[in-house]
This record gives C-alpha cells, structure tokens and sequence, in this order.
C-alpha cells in the first residue's frame, strides 16, 4: 500500500488521499489577454518531473501541497499552503 | 504447404519470413519522419505510402514496435460515442477494421462480438437513450435494451450484481469487436516496409530541430535527420515530444491498468462494460478474461501496476459474475494513457509549420489506429486535415470549442 504523509495528520494510506492537479498562479483575468486565459483554463505541463501540486487528506478535510516527482512517483515533501518555508 | 515445410527438416537453413527489413543506421534525410512505432505511427506510414506514393519516411521507435499502448490494450474496438463528430469518426475506423485482415493479409483475429454499456442508474439509463438516438441518426447499429436481452447475451451475469448495482438495461452496439492489437502494428509495418518505408527500433529521438517557426529535422541517439515534415505519434510520450517544440497542450499522463485471468473454455461471447462498477470484460480467443478498470487516480508517468487495482477490479468483476470467485488472475500492466480534458483526441497540424500531432488517445485510441493512420496521412500530404478530423484539431481549446465526449468515453474504451 502507497503511504502519504498529511502535514496535520501524519503518515495515511494513499487510499485516504485525492490528488487535486498541479498548483499553478492563476493570472489576472481582469489583464491578461484572451489567449493567456485559455492557455491558464486548458494546457497543463504534462512532461514528467518535480511538481508542486494540490492534494486532499478526505477524513480530515485538510488542502496541502505536496512536490512529487511525477516519473518516479517518490513525494520529497508535504506543507500546508503557504507553509513552505517551515517544511 | 506440408511438403514445402519438410525441406526444412532436411536443412540447416530455417529463414523465417522477416516482417520488415531489419533497418539500423537511418539516412540523413527523408521527406517524412515518424516518432513513434505503435498501431497509429505505422498506419500513418502505410497510408502515406499507399495512399500518397510518400514511401522515403523513417518510422523512429524508442524501443521495440508495438510495445507502447498498441500491445498493451484490451482491444475494444466500437463506434457508440456520444457526439455526431465522434461517433462519424469512429465508425469510419470500425469500417476499415472490417476489411484490415484482407488489406494488410494477416489474421488480426477481428472478432465481432456485440457491447453491452451496462447501466445500473436511471441516469446512465438516460446517457444510453441519448447515444442510441446519436448512434441511428449518423447510421450506427446501437439501440437500447432491457435485462432479459442482456441476459440472453450472457446467462451467467448476475443481473443484481450480487445487489450491488442491480442492472436496469444497457446500450448495445452491435459492431463492438475485439482484435489482435500486435498483429495490427505488425500488419501496418510488414505493408509499409514493403512499399519502401524504413522502420528503425531501438531509435529514439531526443530532439527536434525547428528554425523560424518550422521544421527541419530531429535530433535522435542514432544522429541527426532532416527532414521537413514530423508526426509525432508516442501516445504517452507526447508531453515530453511537445515540450521539444515549445507547444503546451492540456494532456496529462495517468496509468491505465489492465489484466487477464487464467484461460477457460469459451463462455463469454459479449464484451461487457460498466461505468457504474468501472469494470469491462470480455474473452479473448485464447480463452483468458481480459479486464480493466478506469484510470489512476493520479498523474504517473510509468508502467507500473498495483495491487489496488488488481484487488477493485476482481471485487466489481465478483459481484457481476460470483462464480469466477476462484479463478486466478495470470498477468497485470499497465500503460500510460495520454488524457485530454474532452476526452477526444488532439489531430493535425500545429503552430510549428512541418510538426503534425496524433495525441491524446488516452484509453480509447486503439480502435482509431487505421482511421487516425489515414487521416493523419492525408494532413502531412497535403498539409491540411480533412474534415473527418477538424474539431479535433489543437486549437479547438483556445477556441472554447471542445467536443462533449466525455460521457461516453471514460472507462467505456
Ligand atoms: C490498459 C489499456 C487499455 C486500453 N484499452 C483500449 C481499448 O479497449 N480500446 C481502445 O480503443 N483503446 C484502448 N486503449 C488505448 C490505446 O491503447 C492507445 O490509445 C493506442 O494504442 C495508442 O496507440 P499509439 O500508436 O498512438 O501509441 P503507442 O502504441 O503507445 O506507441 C507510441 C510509441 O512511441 C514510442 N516513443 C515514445 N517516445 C519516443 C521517442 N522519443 N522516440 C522514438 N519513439 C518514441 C514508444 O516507445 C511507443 O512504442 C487502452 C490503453 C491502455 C494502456
């Protein structure tokens, strides 16, 4: 079984888990042009390698982020949002 | 024949017909070159030869043909989708299917055998209504039933699903086959080869050259090639390809798992799908289940597979057929599905003037092989995609014009 360490709730079967995409910075709709938009709704970086990227521990309802390495599948860590330094 | 086969009892000599020339220092210029050598790259090689008279094409293959998701699918084959565009293209490669035995002279086993989309909600009900009246519109041969047809199908279905999910109905789609998904690529290579095509294995390509916005060679660990005209045809290997050229596209690599029970004597004749259960099944003609289930859950880019998925998918196939309880599962894999956001495929050219894209094939692209290979010919010979292919051109997403495939696409295969 696959092991995921939640950032509140430490170490749970990836089963308790639902990846929610890569993290990416929206840009400013208001702005940008109409090309970037659709470039920001629709093209993803689909090519393998260390990602930062949303995921969902369910039991607890808890967001964080974790970077994975999306050829191995070996995540190097996990933070709350916004926590990155303290991780 | 048995007389001719007995002069090999008497000499040492045994040459083994080769299914194409064993090709392995490419030129160092060809008008067309193929990354890739599954069902869709070599397809494309044999309807630019056949169809175009283009026979100086290299087809680059990273490792052995067929050893990407060509070989490693459960080969269901059918036209049932849920858009006019969709259902036209798929039909279109069903058609060709058919007659592919003769064409290319081999046996790829084509089996008729009928799809049931078994439905198990009143909702699921409704989608099946829906593609039904899709499907008669542009002339396909699917139609809505209830339990006791299915059943007359495939008296050993538990209806209930052990109570599960009991089974309302299900859409039929009578041209739904299954086939032999190496004899396909072998097929498209042995023709090709013999028109003039050069397929190399162990040929990868690390990089493509573009000047002013196009094409003009590849970068690969056997040299450099010129060329002025590249498809790019690697399935699950597309995002690495793009990234070569500066094109972003939404495809996103997920493993798709698939795996085959010991073998039995014929029972199963139909090919059974359920979206609710996220299992289909169907029996090959060497009388192994063959069984999948819908995508990981998450992005992966690798082949290997998992106890996970081998322990849902014997839980689902159970419930629908309890007496299969003892029997063993023989071989699990997996693939690396190319996923589109609209589950529909990106075709045609691309803002790199000489760059063609066949990607985005996902979990369905196998029974568009010979379609996507004419098709995908035809753009790199005239430059241009036929209408069969345009709203599934690149730029469909900028454009907000995405198809609604979806409801028909996912696990069904
Ligand atoms: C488990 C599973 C079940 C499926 N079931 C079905 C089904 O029932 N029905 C259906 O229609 N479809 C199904 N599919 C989808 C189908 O298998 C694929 O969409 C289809 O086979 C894609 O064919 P292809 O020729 O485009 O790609 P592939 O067969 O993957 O060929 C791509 C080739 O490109 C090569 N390559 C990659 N990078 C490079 C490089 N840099 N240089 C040179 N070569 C390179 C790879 O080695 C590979 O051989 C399934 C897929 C999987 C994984």
């Amino acid at each position: 079984m696959k092991l995921l360490q939640c950032p509140v709730n430490g170490t749970r079967p990836i089963s308790e888990f639902t990846y929610g995409g890569e993290y990416r910075e929206a840009p400013d709709p208001q702005t940008c042009s109409d090309k970037v938009w659709a470039d920001y709704v629709h093209n993803r970086h689909g090519a393998p390698g260390l990602k930062k990227e949303w995921w969902y521990h369910g039991p607890s309802g808890t967001w964080f982020i974790a970077e994975r390495n999306t050829l191995t599948d070996s995540v190097s860590r996990t933070y709350l949002f916004g926590q990155e330094k303290d991780a | 024949m048995p007389l001719s086969l007995l002069k090999y009892a008497l000499s040492r000599e045994h040459p083994a017909p080769r299914f194409f020339r064993d090709c392995t220092e490419p030129k160092k210029t060809y008008d067309a070159v193929i990354i890739g050598g599954g069902g869709h790259g070599l397809a494309a090689a044999y309807y630019l030869a056949k169809d175009f008279g283009i026979t100086n094409v290299a087809v680059l293959e990273k490792g052995y043909i067929g050893g990407g998701n060509t070989g490693r699918n459960t080969t269901i084959v059918r036209s049932n989708y849920l858009t006019p565009e969709g259902v036209n293209f798929y039909d279109a490669s069903v058609q060709m299917y058919e007659g592919l035995s003769q064409e290319l002279d081999i046996n790829l086993f084509y089996s008729t055998r009928g799809h049931f989309t078994l439905a198990h909600t009143e909702s699921a009900m409704r989608t099946m209504r829906w593609r039904a009246e899709v499907n008669k519109h542009v002339g396909v041969e699917s139609y809505v039933v209830g339990p006791e047809e299915i059943l007359k199908a495939c008296p050993q279905l538990d209806i209930s699903c052990s109570g599960q999910a009991p089974i309302l109905g299900a859409l039929y789609h009578a041209p739904g086959s299954v086939a032999r998904h190496d004899a396909v690529a072998w097929g498209y290579a042995k023709e090709a080869d013999r028109m003039g095509v050069e397929i190399f294995q162990n040929t990868e390509v690390t990089g493509i050259d573009v000047k002013s916005g196009k094409v003009v060679g590849v970068q690969t660990n056997k040299g450099y090639i010129s060329t002025g005209r590249v498809l790019s045809a690697v399935a699950g290997f597309t995002p690495r390809i793009t990234e070569m050229v500066g094109i972003e596209t939404p495809i996103v690599i997920h493993p798709l798992q698939a795996c085959v029970s010991e073998p039995m004597k014929p029972w199963l004749n139909t090919i059974l799908v359920s979206g609710s259960l996220h299992v289909y099944v169907s029996q090959s003609s060497r009388g192994e289940l063959v069984m999948g289930s819908s995508l990981d859950p998450y992005e992966v880019h690798s082949t290997r597979s998992s106890l996970d998925f081998v322990e849902g998918l014997s839980s689902h196939i159970v419930d629908m057929f309890p007496f299969l309880g003892n029997v063993k599962v023989v071989r699990q894999w997996a693939g690396m599905a190319d996923i589109t956001p609209d589950f529909a495929p990106i075709m045609g050219k691309t803002p790199v003037e000489g760059f063609y894209l066949d990607a985005g094939w996902g979990t369905w692209g196998f029974k568009a092989t010979p379609i996507s290979g004419k098709t995908m010919a035809e753009t790199m010979a005239r430059d241009m995609a036929p209408e069969l292919i345009k709203s599934f051109r690149l730029s469909r997403f900028e454009e907000y014009e995405l198809t609604g495939e979806k409801g028909a696409a996912s696990v069904g295969h």
